[in-house]
Order: structure tokens, then sequence, then C-alpha cells
């Protein structure tokens, strides 16, 4: 009885239209039927802000390091009329705030803006530095979020033009403006621009629009089940009259993404893609009639072949990568060493925004770090982390699932340098050979517990700075868990 | 060659399509700067395959078969050919495909169409809808020559240029005439500007109106442009110490006699450029129609 009694939404949209179109013609559909609409001023700041909130500028957070102090307006200066909005952007080391930037928002609901295809305006620099532009941001949703990072001024007015991907999407928008700027391409000296003549504009100009997913790369990743992972990558090109194709970056929001196999995985209106069972799905996106380049083909085998769940006391643990310790601050789980390194994945210092985020045996998060392209790499413990004392541990635990076939001449060596950064270093190795390699669990796991007193050279345990994985590429793809000292 | 009298054929094709002819008829009748309006030769490109051969004939290789240096005096880089993969008639349109390919020693492929031998005329109006294609180093044009370069070498045999365009410019059509001692970079040249638009977006219409003392040249409804031999006279006048040995005849009006029509994409030489890395190839130059009224 209850399947009979669903409708589909779509049908009923359909049939909602149909009624309102019969209902049309008996008579004028009454006020309380149309729908709500915003304005559409398109104007933001000529002389004055325009329909702005009272505050005008909202700054980002200062206890971040943004300076509140740089914003005005500039009598003395303006592209058009009498005024413009000045921006002054600290040095670095201001102690005021280290940059600039914030936002400016509608003083009403929203505004419509989906008769425009621009945000432009016109800026100057005291020099040509380069500072960030966009709109769609509010501080509550940013939901239709875009962003041109490298707006290049010039030291006389010139127009930018930052293109809306689909401006269907802006029914009611707050977040008019967004600007940011700091040093980066000034080497630390403070500079000033100005802005003026801000609006939504209705251009025409441009075209030959190019949205994108994975920046327009055709992936293909092994998934598990209750596993999620971000679109990335995502950005809309429009060629300007100039003849310049202006690539920004666009919220999800803006794309349709779909599923080729939605048994296998799910994408929600935010990008983030939920893998629920097995078999191969396309992930593929749309804005608006526009199809995105860039794909991920994901096969899912099932749930993810978790590591052995670390059971020592925590007490007589020193961690630097493991869900089930509190890990020691890291510089890095990759330090992409120039021009040597050929390793990719472990980018950042987060232990919990890494590469793999599973569905932990226990609950919760399981993160993985997932070394591809792998010659040599390093976690680093110096420079800007205090080096660890691991002088009270007697052995090195860590978890490796080699990702490929192993042949007769792979091998993995680990190293553990002491001293890095503050010198003299001190190092040992330990080299396990192919046949070790095989030695793992059902689940592809080889877990190592080895005695530090076997990495012969490694004499200063009190100020170890790096442990080193090094296969010279004969292994190029291994997912790593549970790095951690402890003694016993 | 086809002299069909009504014009006004529409097609029931894609709807969109029979939207476009019709805004196309629109444009025609609200036409206020053409004058002439009995058609005496069209094509419509209606029917699929290669362009109809009594109408149109190409131009082959890049230059030197024409006894031009190679890149058609120009530098142009792409190589001309009469394949499908370059010109084509599909879905009512003529189809110019540029596309990047090594290729008898180029690195592009393009198509010249010409009617030369076979549909010349001297005055009228010549006209045709266009949509552009993108890209830095991408040159189209819609454009005549005078039927006699074989014995008075160009420039004395004259050139009008309808219509050319730069990828990269995507809002910016000019025409131009050239003659002696008024040609290449110091032709009689305008460039038009499409406000709220943009050429590689949707179709338009190029057009001269060509009579014994003037060339009138328009975009859509606009007129942009007139040259009369006073005009290019005083260019002549204008850039004479620009030539090394100016001709005699220089500032002649040498468009007083039967010139054919060429449609053309290049890549790349001296104008335009060279393709950039974010140039995409293959690009398209779309013709919904050539028309010629006396």
């Amino acid at each position: 009885m209850k399947k009979i009694r669903l409708i589909k939404s779509k049908n009923a949209f359909l049939l909602g239209l149909i009624l309102i179109l019969c209902y049309g013609c008996e008579r004028d559909i009454s006020d309380e039927a149309v729908p709500a609409t915003f304005p559409t001023i398109g104007d933001i700041f000529t002389d004055t802000p325009i329909g702005l909130t009272e505050e005008f500028f909202n700054s980002f957070d200062p206890a971040a390091g943004a300076n509140v102090n740089g914003f005005g307006t500039d009598n003395a200066e303006a592209y058009e009329g009498s005024t413009s909005i000045r921006i002054d952007v600290p040095a670095p080391n201001d102690p005021d705030g280290g940059f600039i930037g914030g936002i400016f928002e509608d003083a009403g609901e929203g505004r419509n803006l989906t008769q425009y295809d621009a945000l432009t305006f016109w800026a100057k620099g005291s020099t040509t530095g380069i500072v960030e532009a966009g709109f769609g941001t509010d501080f509550v949703e940013d939901k239709y979020a875009v962003s041109f990072p490298n707006i290049q001024l010039s030291t006389d007015w010139k127009k930018y033009i930052i293109p809306i991907p689909d401006p269907s999407k802006l029914v009611q928008e707050k977040g008019m403006f967004l600007f940011a700027a700091g040093t980066q391409s000034t080497n630390g000296f403070g500079f000033t621009f100005w802005i003026d003549e801000l609006r939504f504009e209705n251009l025409g100009t441009l075209g030959q629009e190019v949205p994108r997913i994975f920046n327009g790369a055709n992936l293909v990743q092994e998934a598990f089940i209750g596993s999620t992972i971000q679109i990335n990558g995502i950005s809309y090109t429009a060629n300007l009259p100039s003849g310049i194709n202006q690539t920004i970056n666009a919220a999800p929001s803006y794309f349709e993404f779909s599923s080729s196999n939605e048994s296998v995985a799910t994408v929600s209106e935010l990008g983030v893609i939920s893998v629920s069972g097995v078999g191969t799905t396309t992930i593929t996106a749309t804005l608006g009639n526009n199809v995105a380049l860039g794909e991920l083909e994901l096969t899912s085998v099932g749930p993810f072949p978790s590591a052995p769940v670390p059971t020592r006391d925590a007490a007589n643990v020193i961690s630097l990568f493991s869900d089930a310790y509190t890990n020691v601050p890291v510089r890095h789980y990759n330090g992409f060493f120039e021009p040597f390194q050929t390793t990719e994945g472990g980018a950042g210092a987060d232990p919990n925004n890494v590469d793999l985020q599973v569905p932990a045996p226990g609950g919760g998060v399981d993160n993985i770090i997932n070394y591809t392209s792998l010659n040599f790499v390093s976690i680093g413990t110096y420079d800007t982390v205090p080096l660890v004392d691991i002088s009270a541990m007697s052995h090195l635990h860590v978890d490796i699932n080699v990702r490929e076939t192993i042949d007769g001449g792979d091998f993995l060596r680990i190293s553990l340098e002491s001293g890095t950064g503050v010198g003299p270093t001190t190092s040992g190795n330990f080299i396990i050979n192919s046949a070790a390699l095989g030695n793992t669990d059902e689940n592809g796991w080889l877990s190592l517990d080895i005695p530090i007193s076997s990495f012969s050279g490694f004499s200063d345990p009190a100020n170890l700075g790096q442990v080193f994985f090094v296969t010279d590429a004969t292994i190029s793809d291994i997912w790593v868990d549970n790095v951690y000292f402890y003694n016993e | 060659m086809k002299f069909i009298k009504s014009f006004n054929k529409i097609k029931l094709l894609p709807l969109f399509m029979v939207a476009l002819l019709i805004s196309a008829c629109n444009t025609d009748e609200t036409q206020e700067v053409a004058q002439l309006n009995n058609l005496i030769m069209q094509d419509e490109f209606d029917v699929d395959g290669a362009p109809d051969s009594s109408m149109w004939t190409y131009d082959i290789g890049d230059g030197t078969a024409q006894g031009l240096p190679a890149g058609w005096g120009n530098n142009e880089l792409q190589y001309y050919t009469d394949r499908s993969e370059n010109v084509t008639v599909e879905n009512g349109l003529l189809v110019l495909t540029a596309r990047e390919e090594a290729f008898e020693g180029a690195n592009y492929t393009s198509a010249r169409l010409t009617t030369q031998g076979l549909f010349e005329q001297q005055y009228g109006r010549f006209e045709a809808r266009i949509k552009l294609p993108t890209g830095k180093g991408v040159w189209p044009a819609f454009w005549l020559l005078g039927n006699d370069c074989d014995q008075n070498p160009w420039p004395q045999c004259g050139e009008i240029d309808i219509m050319e365009y730069l990828g990269d410019g995507p809002t910016i059509t000019f025409g131009s005439a050239h003659g002696p001692g008024y040609n290449g970079e110091f032709s009689v040249s305008k460039e038009y500007e499409i406000e709220n638009d943009r050429f590689d977006e949707g179709f338009h219409i190029f057009g001269i109106e060509w009579g014994p003392d003037y060339i009138n040249y328009y975009v859509d409804g606009d007129l942009y442009q007139t040259i009369t031999p006073g005009v290019v006279a005083q260019q002549a006048e204008d850039v004479e110490d620009e030539f090394i040995n100016a001709p005699e005849n220089a500032g002649e009006w040498v468009f007083n006699r039967p010139f054919y029509i060429i449609i053309n994409m290049a890549v790349g030489g001296n104008l335009p450029g060279s393709p950039n890395a974010e140039t995409v190839f293959p690009q398209r130059m779309l013709v919904d129609y050539v028309r010629v009224y006396n």
C-alpha cells in the first residue's frame, strides 16, 4: 500500500505545473503564489557602498592575522566619480595583522543576480602586487563562493572581470564581494590598492566556458565501502573579451554531480563522494549546459582492509602517525625534497588530513598515508617542530601495505636520522628485502617491530629528526599506518 | 552556381535551426544598410557532404604551388586540404576545421574554398552568416580577390576583405581593401567591435555592398565603414613613405572588375601570431549561408 502512494518528486512537480497552468486559465495567480524574488541591484560600490551592511567591510578573523586597520575609502583617488575604496596591505610582521581581507555583504536578505554574468571592478595598485578577489562568500554557507586568486594589479586603473559560473544559481546571494591581500608578491613590502566601480554586470562578451573537476584530469582510483572522497580541483574558465582565459575557483554547489552507478557511490551537493557498495562507478559533473572536464572512475572492492589496531599502552608509546595514539607534532609526512624526490602523497603535517580516510574497525575514522611514485620520503620532526626524544623507547613499529606485486629485487629501507637541521646528524638503516616484504597478514599488511638498536649508526635517539622510507622506485605504491616508537 | 529566386527557404530539421533561420531572415528584412536585394547567387549548405562542386573549388597546400612563399606569403602554418576532415557540409552548415596534426610537413591543416572560375561578379552585395572560432593564432576570413591576379599580380588585382578575425579578439572583426599603394599592413582597414556579444558564441552576418565608387562594410545591421576612391587615394598618399618603390598608380581604385569569393581559416602567420598553449584544436568556422545580390 505504501508504495502505491509514493509519487516521485519530479512527477509531483510536473503535476504542480499543470495545475498552475490550468489555474492560470481561470484567473491570475494570487499574489501569495508568486515566488519571492530579491532585489536585482548590480552596483556594489560607486562613490559609496550600494545597499551593503552598515559595517560595509566584514574582515576575516583578526585572531588569524587579518588586519582590520587598512580598509577605508579615498576621496583623492577614483576611477570615476569622487571616491574609491582604499586598501593598505600590511607587512607580514605588522602587530595588527599581517594580511588584509574580508567581505562585503548585502544589507537585506540577499540579491537576485541571475541577470548578470560577471563581477567587474576597476583597480589600481601603488605597485604591481597580486591580490585575490571574488564573491559568494557570506561567512555562513559560502555556498556559491567564487574566487580569482591572481589579480595582477597595474599602477594605472584597469578593469577586472570575474565570471559567474552559473548565474541561475544566484537567486538570493548575500556575498557581494571578497578580497584578500598579503605581501607574498611584493617580498614583504606593504602596498596600497584602490577599487572603484564595483558591480555585477551583464557583459555578454564572455564565452567558451569550461568547467572542470579534478583539474580536468580523468582519474582512476580504488575505493572502499564507507570511505568518502572530496571532489577537488573544481574550477571554471571563461574566455574574456580580451581573449584571455580566466580560470576561477568555484564552489561545488555550482555543479551537478552524478555517479554512473549509485549502488557503488553517491555524490552530495557539496561534492563529497560516499562509497557504499562493491563495483565500479564513474563520477562526472555538469555546470549549466556544459559537461565538466575531468572524471573519476572508482572501483570499490569492499570494506577497507585495515591494519591491525595497535594495542600497546599509550604510556609506553611515542607516535608519529596513528589514530590509536596522540601524535607528536611533525613538520611533514612528505618533504617533497627537490630535485630528486618523486614521491607523491603524505602532503601536509596534519595526521587527520592525509591521503585516505576510511572507516576504522572499531568505528571512527582511520587515516592512512598512501605514498605513490615512491623513491624516497621522510616523516620529518625538525625545523618547525621539536626534535623527538625516543631515548626511552626500544622499538620502531610501522605497518606497511605494498599496493603492487613484489618482485625479486624489491626492497624497503627504513632510516632514522638524528640532529636534523641543527647538526651534527647521525643515521642508521634497516633493510626489508623482497622475501620479508611478502610476510603480510590476510589484508596485505606487513607489521614491523624493529629494535632501534638495529639502526646501526643512529647514535643520538634523544634528537630524532627524520624517519625515511626508501625504495629507489623498486616499489612505488604503499600504504603506511601506525608509525610509532614503543618501549618493552 | 545556384540562381535561386526564393531565399526564404526554411528547413524542417531541428527546431533551433528553424529559429535561427527565421531570425536570419528577419535580419535581412530589417537590413537598412543594404540596398541591393536581387538574389543572384546563394549557397545555403543544405546538402551534407562535400561542398557543391559547381560553386566551390579549393586552394590546396602551403601556397608554394600557387607561386607564393610557403605560408601563403604571410608565414601561415597550415596546409590546406579538401579532405572532409577540414571542409564539409553538415546539418545545414559549411564547416571549416583547423586541426593540429602533422601533414605534408606542416603542423596544422585547414581549408580554403574559392569560387574562382565558378562564380565571379563585379559589384553587388556579398554576404555570409558565420560563427567564428576561438583561440590565439586562429585567423578566419571571408573575402574577395580580383579575377585577374594572374595578369595583374596582387595588389594590382585588388582584394576586398569582407571579414577578418583573430581568435584572441573574440569581440572584434575587421574589413579592409587592398590595392596599389595601399596593401598589407597599409591597407584601408577598420575594426568592428560588437557590443554585449562575441563572434564565437553565435552566428553573425558579415557583408559588403559594392558599387562603382564605394564599398560599404556591415556586420549584422551595422554599417561601419565606407571605402571610396577618395579614401584609398588618401590612404596611398598617407602611407607613401612606407613603400620603397611606391607604384606610379598608387591609390588607384581597382575594384571595377569581377572578383571571386574566398572563405578560409588560417593558423598562425604574421598577423595573428602562432597558436599558444591555450589554443584548443580542432577549431571550427561555421558558415550558414553565402548570398550575393545585385
